[in-house]
């Protein structure tokens, strides 16, 4: 049953295969045979599931019920579930039982989708190996001593050991397509504004953006469909008009014209990787697309923009962890500033604690200019690098991540290190641009991801593309050894 | 990055630092700078600052009442309160 796609699941529901109670028991029963080994879930939500599995049985029975209806999926511990502990990977909020449900949360409950629990994170979405979580580091399926990638690595690596269907997962810097592609399954980070915020955790809210985990693009546009809404308590959701993701699956990509900027393909990326891009970038021409060298000539400043902003926004957000209204609070404070410090300090790791203070330094009064107002301006440069690229092409492909998953404890105790890991990635969200990963080849045995970024609201044609590569590939079935 | 600047950037930020990791703390926050000192370099004359990718504006809402009253299950979760009130050490003398 788990080796199913969605869209299997959807039809055998209805031909009565099997039961969503079925379903969910199977799905819940891997879980806790198998998660010990990938540590990808910190809560398991067995009875709510099998609650909402059988509320899903009868709306099924009744013959009037959503796509999704009765489908499993895992949510990522960063989005708020009413009466389910919401950690967002901190010990800050370790005992944080949220009294409401985000919005994407609601839109699967209404469409009767059975949540399976939530999954590991990188402590608040900081990071891109999930070694930062308080829940300890999640495991690539792949390779047990390998990282999955952050800061989604729990939904990804539950996808790719075939214990969740799906996942929800949450992009900022790459947090979505990094992990998807280390773990070799795809992802998809939705426009900025496409997919309401509301109920989930804040981390760099001009960057922040829901998207989905799943094995498969058709998959991805099911889920998406439900996903994707307008909402009114988002103050920076965008109105635009809501497709059906799943309308132009099949559609072929016959002249799609593919942009390869070259500054994705210099120095620093991986000699395998290079080589799984490009050859999936030689099967896109196989079905009629054509190819074309293209600039973003500011993408080597897309790391420092990033580096200001993202920080900045998360000093602001993370002074809401106060010791006083929800959450850690320290033991026997003597004071206000004492409850308010300690609190802090042993709530908080050390990456989120770093972030707080590069944040507030670059707001800090005689900087702000230097710093903040600055990476805007770079942020305008890096944007209209895309704007231009989009008079000229379709779509943008080219490596997700430099190189394959790595292994735990590599990249050192200098946090930059760690940062660069998300070179490619980076750029699509000061954009606000959507952007895909798919699975395209291994090395060693281990996933490469192949980016795809479109133009605005273009989801559906990114999703049509990658669909119709892996109709015509396998890379997106293979699993890792051991996984039947 | 020296000691007393991270010590005065931990305040600001409301984190305590203990002192025998500062030394570190002020070198890997060090690295970062230098990482986004980078953005020095670039020309941005006659750049607008972006907050905004779609430049959206604030949209304005009907000034109806929307929220239902949520005290009690705010509470509910609050590590300290008292008479329907957060719980903090003493302020004022």
């Amino acid at each position: 049953m788990h080796n199913l796609t969605i869209a299997q699941m959807i039809r055998e529901l209805r031909r009565k295969s099997f039961s969503s109670v079925e379903l969910t028991e199977h799905f819940l029963q891997r879980i806790e045979r198998l998660d010990s080994q990938y540590n990808s879930f910190v809560s398991i939500t067995r009875d709510q599931a099998l609650a909402q599995a059988r509320a899903a049985d009868a709306r099924l029975a009744a013959d009037n019920a959503p796509a999704l209806c009765g489908i499993p999926l895992a949510h990522k511990d960063i989005f708020c579930t009413n009466g389910v502990r919401t950690s967002c990977g901190s010990k800050m909020l370790d005992n944080f039982v949220p009294p409401y449900d985000a919005t994407i949360v609601e839109n699967y409950l209404r469409d009767g989708v059975v949540m399976l629990g939530k999954t590991n994170m990188d402590e608040f979405a900081m990071g891109s190996s999930n070694e930062t979580s308080y829940y300890g580091p999640v495991k690539n399926p792949w390779a047990l001593n390998c990282v999955p990638g952050g800061s989604s690595g729990g939904s990804a690596a539950s996808v790719a050991a075939r214990i969740a269907p799906a996942a929800t997962a949450s992009d900022t810097g790459g947090s979505i397509r990094q992990p998807a592609s280390l773990c070799g399954i795809t992802g998809i980070k939705p426009t900025y504004g496409r997919v309401s915020r509301w109920g989930m955790i804040a981390f760099a809210s001009s960057l922040d953006q829901a998207g989905l985990m799943t094995r498969t693009a058709e998959d991805a546009a099911l889920l998406l469909n439900t996903m994707a809404s307008f909402d009114g308590k988002d103050s920076t959701c965008v109105d635009e008009p809501i497709p059906d993701y799943t309308a132009n699956l099949n559609q072929s990509i016959s002249g799609l014209k593919i942009g390869l900027p070259k500054e994705y393909f210099g120095e620093g990326l991986s000699e395998g990787t290079a080589r799984a891009v490009e050859e999936a970038v030689k099967t896109f021409e196989k079905l009629g697309a054509t190819v074309h060298s293209i600039s973003l000539p500011h993408s080597h400043i897309a790391v420092p923009a990033y580096y200001v902003i993202a920080p900045a926004e998360c000093s602001a957000n993370l002074s809401r962890f106060d010791g006083v209204r929800y959450g850690y609070r320290c033991e026997n404070p003597q004071n206000l500033e004492d409850l308010y410090k300690r609190s802090r300090s042993e709530g908080f790791g050390e990456e989120v604690k770093r972030r707080i203070m590069v944040g507030c330094y670059a707001l800090s009064a005689g900087f702000y200019d230097a710093y903040y107002a600055k990476a805007q301006k770079a942020r305008r440069l890096i944007q209209q690098d895309f704007v231009d690229a989009f008079k000229q092409v379709d779509v943008i492909m080219g490596p997700t991540s430099p190189s394959p998953a790595f292994e735990f404890g590599s990249k050192g105790k200098d946090p930059v290190a760690m940062y660069l890991e998300d070179i490619y990635t980076i750029a699509t969200n000061l954009a606000g641009l959507p952007g895909m990963s798919i699975p395209c080849g291994l090395v060693d045995n281990k996933p490469v991801g192949l980016q795809i970024i479109g133009n605005y609201f273009a989801e559906a044609q990114m999703l049509n593309v990658a669909h119709q590569f892996q109709q015509n590939t396998q890379f997106h079935e293979l699993a890792p050894a051991g996984i039947q | 990055m020296d000691r007393s600047e991270i010590e005065k950037l931990a305040h600001l930020a409301r984190l305590e630092i203990s002192p025998d990791a500062l030394d570190e703390v002020a070198s890997r926050i060090s690295n970062v700078l230098a990482l986004v000192d980078q953005l020095q370099a670039l020309d941005t004359a006659h750049v607008e600052p972006m907050a905004h990718p779609l430049d959206a504006v604030q949209r304005l809402r009907a000034d109806t009442v929307t929220e239902p009253d949520c005290r009690d299950a705010y509470l509910a979760i609050a590590p300290a309160t008292e008479n329907g009130l957060y719980l903090v050490p003493k302020v004022i003398d």
